[in-house]
This record gives C-alpha cells, structure tokens and sequence, in this order.
C-alpha cells in the first residue's frame, strides 16, 4: 500500500449495528455548533461588548413577537416565555459575558457559551430535579442570542441540513430527541457504553453508532470522511480507497441481510426443530406499537411507563393513565401487552417528586420500592391497568422485586384497587397475568420461592448484569467489565429458567441481551419462552432463531455453565454457532 | 449597648424572614417576579438560605438556590432606602407569588 495519508482506527463499543460511510459532524459539548474562540484588542472590546447587546436585543425582540402572536386562550402559559425574556438580561448570563469579554478580551460567542456553562454548573448541584431541570430555560436563552451573533447559521443540531456522523463527546437524552433522524447516518461519541441512551436511541432509529471511543472528538475534524462499523465497534478515520471499497461491499451485505430479515419477520421464530419463540418488542411511546408490528414483533414483551410521569410537575391522573394504555392494548390485541408498573430510577428522574439525594440511587428507593411507599400513587396506575385489561391482553410487571414480600403487598393493594373498581362500576380485569421482573440478584437466588406467587418471570439483563457484576455500566473505566456472558450471570438466568419450569410458569427476557446474536443459542437452550428487544432488532432475531437447533442448544447450554470465564464462552459460541453469525456481524 | 439596639433595630428594618409556601418552591415563575421586582433597587437584595447569599435580581441566582415549598429564607437590603422595596417582596411571599 502507498504510504500517503494513513488511515487511523479508533476502538469503541458496539452501541447500534449497521455501517456507515459519511462526513463527520462534530457536536461539542454543550450540543451546539463548534464554538470559534478568538481574543480581540483592547480597543475592540467596546465593538465586541456592542455586537453582544445587539444580539440580545435581537433575540429579546423575536420572542416579545412570539408573546405577542399567542392566541388569547394560550396567554396564561406565557409565562415561561415571560420569564426568558427576563433570563436575557440576568446579570449571571448577560452580566458575566459582559464582563468576560471584558477581562479575557474574546470575542463575544466564546464569552457568552463561557457564561452559559458557568450558569448551567450552578444547577448541576441542585437536588430538586424540577429545580434543576431549569437550566434548560438557561440554555434555550443562551441559545436564542448565540443565533443571533453568528448570524444566520443554524447552531441547534436540530437544523442540521446534510447528511452526516454526528461526532459528539456524549449526547444527552435531550439532545438526541432532537436530532432529526433523516439527516444523520450514525453517531460516535467518547463516552457511553452498550446500554446507555445513546445506543438505546441509535438502535430505534436504525442508525449504527460506536460508543466509547474516548477521544474522538480531539482525533476527527469536521468533514473528514470516516467510516463507522457498528457491528464491530470500530471507527475508521480518513480511510484510504482499499478500506473504503471493502466497507462499502460490507455495507451492502450488511443492508441487504437486514431486507431478508425483514421480509420475513411477519412469520414466526422457529427453529431448526419445530421449537416456537415468541419474539417481542419493547415500547416506550404508545405511537411504537406500529414499530414493533411493522418488524414482525409476536407483543410487547416490556411497556416502560414513565413517560407519562416525566418532565410535569403533577402525577398523571388515572384517566390519562387508562387512555394510553388502553391506545396500546387496541393497537396489538389480540397480542399481549406487558405493562411494566412505575419504575423511576437514576437516570430517570421524576418531575412531581422533589427527590432527596441518594449517595447511591441505584441502590435507593426506586421502582417497586417507591411505588410501595406511595401506595396512592400506584394504586392510581394498578386501577389504570385493570381497566386497560377489558380491552385485550394484559400482563402486569413488577420491577426491582427483590423480595417476596413486596409481591404480597403489591397483590393487597390491586386487590384492594380492584373491589374500589367494582364498587364504583367500572369495567376491569382482575384477572390478569402477573409476572417479576428479575433484575436483582436477589430476585434470582429465590425464584423458586416467587415462582409460587406469580405467572411469569421476565428477566431485566441491563441490571442484573450491572447489580451482578458491580458495574455501572456507563462509566468507561469499567464498561469494559459488563458482560451478560459472566459466567455468573449465565447461572442465574439457569436458576431462574429451572425455577420457573420446575413450578410451571414463563420464563422470559427483557434486557439488551437478548437482542444480541451472540447470545442467542444460550438463550434457546435455557428455554425462555419469550424474548422482547428493541423493535428494530426483531427481524434479525427471529432469523438467527430460526437457524438454531433448540435441542442442541439445550446440549450447549450444559457445557457452558461449567465454564469459568466470559472469553472462554464466547470462545465456545464462536466455534459451535460462528458460521451462523453472518459474515457482516463477525 | 445603646449602639447595639440601634443596630439590632436597623437589621431588623433591613431584612425579613419568610417561609415559602407555593408547592413548587422558587420556580422559574416566582423567581421571575423576584428578580423584577429586585432590579428595582438602589442597592443589593439578597435571598439568604443557610448562610447562602444570592442575588435577588438574578433568576439564575434565585433557582440556585434551590427553595423548595417550606424553606425558610431571609430578604435582606443593604440600603434602608430600598425598605419600600422589601415590603414588597415581602407581600409577594406572602401571597404565595399568587399560585
């Protein structure tokens, strides 16, 4: 090969599959444009200082437009609006760039994105999730003048308006919401690993993304030409021609597997030997359900309901709780639908609570535990769901069970929901599935004993294998270290699949793990019944299942359980299930 | 000791305690109608929650402080001639930034 422009590649995690051959977007940190920084002369700081106040005024004068062109009935919601216009001229955001410009003599974008983050840091240590959660009215301020000092160019990644990678140091949930998915062919950031929001985001929009890359936003410059395989969690910089057409091939085939899948996701999951899988989705927003019947999907293995408490300053009432559920339940009948009860944690917080800090929220009152102690609350959702269940098929899921007692007491309180139904002359179902999320180590050493209280059992493999294994999986230093492969975590899952045919119920899987190839023959051979995943990887699931023997599986399994180390199982896997793992996805 | 009742007497003129009652504490809202107000003044308003001083005319200063419903927090002036001022924010708490 000719030595000229060596081509440099860069090792991440894998967050969303696909490849991508495109120009390299860089987002920086606050999720605006890269920010020129610049210092001015003495006697230009006045002009600098005047070209700032101009865009304030601007800015200022395009919202009073907006104020005023609010429909009469909308008035009393300005307030918000009202109170940005007072944020324009607040000394710790107009004051303090003022004044940067002043002393550090730069020019006025830089001073302004300084004051902003100085301004958003002093919300970083508010507890009160509401409260801090106002540092979004801080950016949006800050963002309206910055347009206005760089004249017209759109600064939101919202606007961008080519085709490109977005190259970012990490993307916040608010930020990817944003983005406009026909623009973008993948993302990379620094920080990041498998389960976070990123990867989460990336494999809904069908998009590859490589994840902790750690410094790519310091090795890539805008426009530079890179390639990002998801598959392999490689990103290649400034590839030379020979790259470029072998990335190119692999693209295609990588494309072109993904269309058969498709095609034939509508069928089921059988393998080899006649075995049915009932291949699920996991939903958010009622509006996937038509994702996850469009990609072949059996039901909803996992309905997360924290939308719904999110961002508002009050509880939902049951009402709007009943409608959209309700909205899902129609949509996919006859079909089941899993309705994970409230499970609020970390990196989820909810507005109508003012949260006190944890040291450790993970470990801290969240999910069944929170929902315990406010047993109106939940009681507001269970009545919800039992309504919801006269429509179609409804099963309740509990998360963050670690106990049997707490099953207990969730079974007083729907019970004690269901006769305040029936007395008021509602129509509802009591009778419906009722199943533990199994996330919790804990949860998994008793399995036997709460296989005796409910119908099926759904493993969450995100937590279980960070509670396990003692890793947070979106700090880098040590997302290296989560491996669902453990073999750890693969003899609880063996636990809980023993405990629940031994008493009879279901046994089935909600966490990423189950969207993983590589996983797959385990997962047969451990007879879930179900597996439920990101809507979009259902094809390719259903697929791979189909290539499978479940009775070998079973033979499989028996040997990997004895094995020490995650290497040696991936090992195994490699050589008894590797021709099975298309070309693009070794 | 003379000197100090007077002393004690002009604090007492320059500041007042209130407990915040609206449920969602000093949200973007109230602080808005704070700092307004505030801006208003010859001299410097403070909001002090234990012993932590933050501008009154400065929303951003205001949500720092983070006051949830049952705090309890001190206005201060640093100039009597501002006590008109004072007075006002006062009823304003009071009123529970009429929520």
């Amino acid at each position: 090969m000719a030595p000229k422009e060596r081509e440099i590649v860069l090792n991440g995690i894998s967050g969303s599959p696909g490849i991508c051959i495109g120009k390299a977007y860089l987002v920086d940190r606050e999720g605006v444009d890269v920010i020129e920084k610049y210092h001015i002369r003495e006697n230009q700081v006045k002009k600098e200082i005047s070209r700032f106040k101009n865009a304030v005024k601007k800015a200022k004068s395009e919202l009073s437009q907006v104020i005023e062109g609010m429909p009469e009935d909308l008035k009393p919601h300005s307030y918000i609006l009202e109170t940005h216009m007072l944020l324009h001229k607040d000394k710790m955001l107009y004051g303090k760039a003022i004044e940067i410009i002043e002393s550090e003599k730069v020019n006025a974008e830089w001073a302004l994105k300084e004051a902003t983050s100085r301004a958003k840091s002093m919300f970083a240590n508010i507890s009160d999730p509401y409260l801090r959660s106002r540092s979004a009215d801080v950016e949006h301020v800050s963002d309206c003048i910055m347009r206005n000092l760089v004249g017209v160019t759109d600064i939101n990644i919202s606007h961008i308006d080519k085709r490109v990678i977005l190259v970012a140091h990490n993307l916040s949930p608010a930020e990817t919401s944003q983005i406009q998915l026909e623009r973008i062919k993948g993302f990379i950031t620094n920080r990041g690993g498998k389960a976070s929001h990123t990867s989460i985001i990336a494999r809904t929009l069908e998009i590859p993304a490589v994840l902790g890359l750690e410094n790519a936003t310091e090795v890539i410059d805008n426009d530079e030409i890179i390639i990002v395989d998801g598959n392999r969690g490689v990103v290649i910089v400034d590839p030379d021609e020979e790259t470029l057409f072998r990335y190119e091939d692999l693209s295609k085939k990588y494309e072109a597997d993904k269309a058969d899948a498709i095609r034939t996701s509508g069928q089921p999951a059988k393998s080899l030997d006649g075995l049915v899988m009932g291949i699920m989705g996991n939903i958010e927003q009622p509006e996937e359900v038509v994702t996850v019947r469009d990609h072949g999907g059996d039901g909803i293995g996992l309905f997360r309901t924290e939308f719904l408490y999110l961002n508002r300053p009050q509880y939902p009432d049951e009402e709007e709780l009943f409608e959209k559920y309700k909205e899902v339940v129609e949509l996919i009948t006859p079909s089941p639908v899993t309705i994970r009860t409230l499970d609020i944690n970390g990196d989820k917080e909810i507005s109508a609570v003012p949260t006190p800090e944890e040291a450790n929220p993970a470990l801290g009152l969240r999910a069944i535990r929170f929902c315990l102690k406010k047993p109106e609350v939940f009681k507001t959702q269970l009545r919800a769901i039992m309504r919801a269940a006269a429509h179609g098929y409804v099963r309740l899921l509990l998360p963050m069970i670690s106990s049997c007692e707490e099953v207990h007491k969730t079974i007083e309180l729907l019970d004690e929901a269901a006769e305040d139904l029936a007395r008021q002359g509602f129509s509802f179902n009591r009778d419906i599935e009722i199943g533990v999320m199994i996330e919790i180590p804990s949860s998994a050493l008793i399995a036997d004993a709460l296989a005796d209280l409910v119908d099926f059992f759904s493993v969450g493999t995100n937590d279980l294998v960070q509670y396990t294994l003692a890793i947070d999986r979106v700090n880098r230093h040590v997302a290296y270290l989560y491996n669902p492969l453990h073999p750890a975590v693969i003899r609880l899952l063996k636990m809980v699949t023993d405990a629940a045919h031994q008493k009879n119920i279901k046994a089935y899987m909600c966490g990423e793990m189950a969207a993983e190839m590589i996983n797959l023959p385990i997962l047969v051979g451990l007879e879930f019944e179900e597996l439920s995943m990101a809507p979009q990887s259902i094809p390719i699931i259903k697929n791979m299942i189909r290539r499978i023997n479940a009775a070998e599986a079973r033979e499989f399994v028996k040997e990997v359980i004895n094995q020490k180390s995650a290497i040696n199982t991936m090992q195994m896997i490699e050589d008894t299930y590797g021709s099975l793992l298309t070309e693009s996805f070794k | 000791m003379k000197i100090n009742k007077n002393m004690d007497d002009l604090k007492k003129r320059l500041s007042k305690h209130i407990t915040i009652t609206n449920e969602l504490g000093l949200h973007a809202r109230p602080a808005a109608m704070i700092a307004e107000m505030a801006s208003k003044a010859e001299s410097n308003v403070w909001l002090i929650k234990n012993d932590q001083y933050v501008d009154a005319s400065s929303i951003i200063d205001i949500l720092s402080l983070a006051c949830l419903q049952g705090s309890s927090i001190t206005l201060q002036i640093e100039d009597p001639v501002d006590a008109e001022i004072l007075d006002q924010l006062h009823k304003l708490f009071k009123s529970g930034f009429g929520e």
